[in-house]
């Protein structure tokens, strides 16, 4: 059972790794969570990107968060990808397998997943 | 909504977006009745946006003009033979005890009944996408009580934000077991 011990544990865990964070080139993944965007399933695909990139070490490098209607809601959801120097990635029509490659390809491998981006399916 | 939980998810976003640091939502639930009530302590709304809030033309959005979020709620209530309520008090009228109360009743064994789903992903993913307020879950069944107050987290996790993904991935687990536990 989870218990507020294990949340202690977390907390002092956190804690000596706030200072090795500095420096660290910053990746943004923004999932669209408005009412488009959550009836289209942007709930697991959030949490697939949550769990992906705690588990594959990525902590430190990328952060995950939400925003609301970016306007597009007939390809929700719609997944951004923001890093410092480099244009912005737009996926679409995203689900929790397709979250699981862009982890995988693109924040850890650095190679965009073409196939899954706006410009190619938007054609 | 595929899951009355993603409605829940989708509308205690209007509580945060209105400046509420406490956002209640609670789930009490007999063998036949499921009432959910979300309640903040936000700016709240004047009464002529209270009464024009259930028209899908009313919205706060800015990139259209089109809100589905109450009206979907009310939908999935009404379609049971249940019912829907939204109170307000804007801070204008009321600066010290502002907010708002949706209160949403829902008939289990109606066949229109949309299923609660999801509920430990839905409560999380709120948390993880307003990490600076607080959120009350209590899940009321005839079996037990299930529940979360960020509040209390926050006093064993001192400055570690919520949104912390080893945080986020712990609450959904904590909740997953407490319902695990009265099954």
């Amino acid at each position: 059972m989870k218990s507020l011990a294990e949340l202690q544990a977390i907390k002092e865990k956190m804690q000596q790794k706030v200072a090795l964070r500095d420096g660290s080139g910053e990746m943004r993944v923004v999932v669209g969570m408005a009412t488009c965007g959550i009836a289209a399933g942007a709930r697991p695909v959030l949490s697939a990107f949550v769990e992906e990139v705690a588990n594959e070490g990525l902590a430190g490098k990328v952060t995950v968060s939400q925003t609301g209607c970016i306007g597009i809601c007939q390809y929700e959801p719609v997944v951004e990808v923001m890093e410092a120097g480099k244009e912005k990635v737009t996926y679409v029509k995203m689900t929790p397998e397709k979250a699981k490659r862009v982890v995988q390809e693109h924040l850890k491998g650095g190679k965009v997943v073409t196939e899954f981006t706006f410009a190619n399916i938007a054609k | 909504m595929k899951e009355l939980s993603l409605n829940i998810l989708d509308i205690s976003k209007n509580s945060v977006k209105a400046g509420a640091t406490l956002t209640e939502i609670l789930l009490d639930e007999t063998d036949s009745v499921l009432t959910l009530t979300i309640r903040d302590n936000g700016c709240g709304m004047k009464k002529e946006m209270v009464a024009s809030v259930t028209d899908p033309f009313t919205t706060t959005r800015t990139t259209r003009s089109v809100g589905m979020g109450i009206p979907l709620l009310k939908l999935a209530a009404e379609m049971t033979g249940g019912s829907f309520e939204i109170k307000s008090k804007h801070e204008s009228e009321y600066p010290d005890n502002h907010g708002t109360v949706v209160t949403a009743v829902f008939n289990k064994n109606h066949i229109d009944f949309t299923p609660l789903g999801d509920i430990p992903s839905s409560i999380t993913t709120l948390i993880q996408g307003s990490p600076d307020t607080d959120f009350l879950f209590k899940h009321t069944l005839t079996s037990g009580q299930v529940g979360v107050d960020t509040r209390e987290l926050r006093k064993t996790l001192g400055d570690v934000p919520l949104d912390t993904f080893e945080v986020i991935l712990w609450i959904e687990e904590y909740l997953k077991e407490q319902y695990e536990a009265l099954k």
